[in-house]
């Protein structure tokens, strides 16, 4: 069994962290879309359309594989989680199939006409498109994390006669709070992956001195909006989302702190590696009394340590989560420097000059993929062992019948077919970068006007 | 409560298959309908802007299967894992031929997307309809209310049934021919010149090896699953469902003749309603009946709670009647045929 449980959750975890490179990019561009679209329809400059237009092909690229592998997951509870789904299918199915039936169809209806009917639509029509993709997603994104925010700390259930968790209160399940601030955090995540992408691609337009007046327009939005979300991320957001752990999941916090013994006044680790077989922290580089007060707002509150709590509590990848932790956190504070400095620059007027700055954001594009995979691989790894905090483990939720083999089968297919994705979706971001946003360059624009009137 | 909900998952399954139907079906023949670059945009333009919307109704269907009958969501999707995962591949690579194919004119970049997605649609095709086979000819569940299904055994309709056997690809054949049909009827309605002419062509010519392997087909379900004759001879108003599905079949062929071609695509659509109605009314309670009827799951088995049941069919109401006017509005937007002009965007420049 443990072998078969591996295979799933490798199986899991992998398909989830490649669909969601997609959804990331869609959820922050469908903010900066619909700030083009009202710049456009506020100016009357045309200029604001056509670098619209410029993302939304990027956008429906990253959309259809966001698609393509999106559908895998909701599938994957059923094929590899069975028994899971059997005991809880009636609580997170609801926001799954609300996610379907609320935002999908709203999305893809609307992402339809946004692309293919700006004529037909009008100025004011196409705004109005571009707003409901926005509506759509970020609609998807809640109801998403509010089924995992229902699997961190569940609520509005009751258990029925044969075990199964019955929804005894949709509103409870719906509004969790844990769901609300979790939402924040992870959006923000989002925006700031969208902003950083649009300032990269204005930052290589001007560095290249080619299609500045559209770098600009770029590098201008990515980073406006990047500096807000970047604040927002650490502050309130992450600050509550930390509490949350706190407060519901001691040994998580002590996991992620790598917090091995009970202390008052526990520092905050910025560097260090875990032990876990001598429970201690290798060269651990601290700053006094940080966690307890971040966590408790007291300077020598006490903080539980592992030792202090149950090792069937604990979860099982404690390295792994400490340094997703880690690694979030860090980047978390590069991203507000990064975004920070850049407005300081655009306020001074010397944003669009300073070389090393725009160095400095086109090399950052990778980051905020990398901070959102931890941040997830944080949420996730903490939860174990877990599958719903407090009521059902990991352990018994997979398919008692899908064997390791069959698992490791559509793993390996999986791989294989993502890794061609990947290149295919490098290959053609970088084509539309190349292209540019000026008109008339595109193969594409021939064949939407197949639908143009 | 659990009745209702069998027959609103039923109705957005038969949905499904009407809107993705079409598109599988112009995929099943984008070879042999559209030779030239040209013809082939014609095609691709019209599914182009519906097609995701289309697929949509398979995931909002399947979210809706997932939180009303929780049980039947674990066993089934656990145990067809292999055929649902090979399902899963041919969507990705369809997704992919659709979406990319246009964005690079090259004689080695279309023609392999065209590829990809005519056999992707094709197998997608054979694959549903051996599923829809599956579920009415019953699984190996057993006491636990699991099971676990090969590819395939030895082809024959005993206790240890794999997913394809004769009866599930003899079903999984007809599903093909009788989308490529629909398909074909769409293509015909939505483009013009060749392309039209040659869909209507197809259309026309398969109609022949459908109505046969309907009626085959029919005949053999009977005594694959004998709820199927309890019901029709329990509640005799259920031939509403197969009638409406040879008025269907009888339509396509009267108006390809006439030369309508709206209607004759309403006509299929009539036949593929009927088809999946009658499949549904067959089986029920039945959600997935089991080779061993003992462990068959029925609507009872299979449900949710009851609260649960009640507040999904509030939102779920509202979320349908939303979700009908975007569509009402999205293909009242692409009405009419699509256009082969090389004017522009769609945009303003």
């Amino acid at each position: 069994m443990g072998q078969a449980l591996d295979v799933h959750r490798l199986h899991f975890a992998f398909t989830i962290t490649f669909h969601y490179i997609f959804p990331q990019l869609t959820m922050g561009l469908a903010l900066l879309l619909v700030y083009l679209k009202t710049k456009a329809l506020r100016t009357g400059d045309e200029h604001y359309n056509r670098a619209a237009r410029f993302w939304a092909r990027i956008f429906g690229i990253n959309f259809a594989l966001g698609v393509v592998t999106g559908i895998p997951m909701e599938f994957q509870f059923g094929t590899n989680w069975a028994a899971f789904s059997r005991a809880a299918g009636g609580v997170i199915g609801q926001t799954l199939a609300m996610e379907g039936v609320f935002s999908f169809f709203l999305e893809s209806s609307f992402l339809g006409l946004f692309l293919f009917g700006e004529k037909k639509l009008g100025r004011m029509g196409h705004w109005v498109a571009a707003f409901l993709v926005f509506l759509g997603s970020w609609l998807s994104g809640y109801l998403i994390v509010a089924t995992d925010a229902w699997m961190q700390h569940p609520t509005g259930y009751r258990i029925g006669a044969n075990g199964t968790i019955l929804l005894s209160n949709f509103w409870a399940v719906l509004l969790n709070k844990w769901a609300l601030w979790q939402y924040a955090h992870n959006m923000l995540g989002a925006v700031q992956t969208g902003c950083f992408v649009m300032a990269a691609v204005g930052a290589f337009y001007l560095l290249t001195k080619r299609d500045e007046k559209y770098g600009r327009t770029f590098v201008k939005a990515g980073v406006l909006v990047g500096t807000v979300a970047a604040i927002l991320q650490l502050f309130p957001t992450g600050d509550m989302q930390g509490k949350l752990v706190a407060y519901n999941q001691q040994p998580t916090l002590a996991a992620m702190e790598g917090l091995f013994e009970s202390q008052a006044g526990a520092p905050l680790v910025i560097l260090g590696q875990p032990d876990v077989e001598k429970r201690k922290l290798d060269n651990p580089l601290e700053v006094p009394n940080m966690l307890s007060f971040l966590t408790y707002r007291q300077w020598r509150a006490n903080v539980k340590g592992l030792a202090e709590l149950p090792e069937d509590q604990w979860p099982d990848q404690i390295p792994l989560l400490y340094y997703s932790y880690h690694v979030m956190v860090g980047l978390g504070t590069i991203f507000i420097a990064v975004m920070v400095l850049a407005a300081l620059l655009y306020w001074r007027g010397k944003l669009y000059e300073s070389r090393w700055m725009l160095w400095t954001l086109m090399l950052c594009v990778p980051l905020p993929y990398i901070a959102n995979t931890a941040g997830w691989m944080t949420a996730e790894l903490g939860r174990q062992p877990w599958l719903i905090y407090g009521l059902m483990r990991t352990a018994h939720g997979i398919s008692p019948r899908v064997a390791a083999g069959n698992a490791w089968f559509t793993l390996i297919g999986f791989m294989g077919m993502y890794a061609v994705l990947a290149m295919l979706w490098l290959f053609l971001i970088y084509r539309e970068i190349e292209l540019g946003p000026e008109p008339g360059q595109h193969p594409l624009a021939e064949d939407a006007a197949v639908l143009a009137d | 409560m659990e009745t209702v909900w069998f027959c609103l998952v039923g109705i957005m399954i038969a949905i499904y298959v009407l809107l993705d139907g079409f598109d599988l079906g112009a995929g099943a023949i984008h070879l042999w309908v559209a030779e030239t670059d040209e013809e082939r945009r014609q095609v691709l333009a019209s599914i182009g802007p519906v097609w995701d919307g289309n697929e949509v109704w398979l995931v909002a269907a399947g979210g809706t299967l997932y939180f009303a009958f929780p049980a039947l969501y674990a066993s089934g999707f656990s145990g067809f894992y292999l055929p649902l995962m090979i399902v899963l591949w041919l969507l990705i690579l369809r997704g992919a031929s659709v979406e990319f194919r246009n964005h690079i004119k090259s004689a080695v970049w279309d023609p392999l997307w065209d590829f990809l997605f005519c056999a992707s649609s094709l197998l997608l095709a054979v694959f549903f309809g051996a599923a829809l086979g599956n579920v009415v000819r019953g699984v190996p569940l057993d006491a636990s209310g699991y099971f676990f299904e090969p590819l395939w055994t030895d082809f024959r309709l005993g206790e240890e049934t794999g997913v394809l056997d004769w009866y599930t690809i003899l079903v999984g054949v007809l599903a093909l021919l009788a989308l490529v049909m629909h398909g074909g009827l769409w293509v015909q309605m939505k483009t013009s010149g060749a392309v039209s002419a040659r869909a209507g062509k197809l259309a026309g010519r398969i109609w022949w090896s459908v109505a046969a392997l309907t009626a085959v087909v029919t005949a053999m379900t009977f005594t694959v699953q004998p709820q199927v004759k309890e019901n029709f001879t329990t509640w005799r108003w259920g031939f509403i469902f197969p009638l409406l599905a040879v008025a269907g079949m009888a339509g396509v062929i009267f108006e390809l003749r006439k030369n309508d071609e709206r209607k004759a695509f309403l006509a299929s659509c009539a036949y593929l309603t009927g088809m999946m109605t009658s499949v549904v009314f067959g089986v029920y309670p039945m959600v997935l009946p089991a080779r061993n009827p003992v462990y068959s799951l029925t609507v009872t088995t299979a449900k949710a709670g009851e609260y649960g049941l009640k507040v999904g069919l509030v939102w779920w109401v509202v979320g349908m009647i939303l979700a009908a006017g975007y569509f009402t509005l999205v293909y009242r937007s692409f009405a009419g045929k699509v256009a082969v002009d090389k004017d522009s965007h769609g945009y303003g420049d």
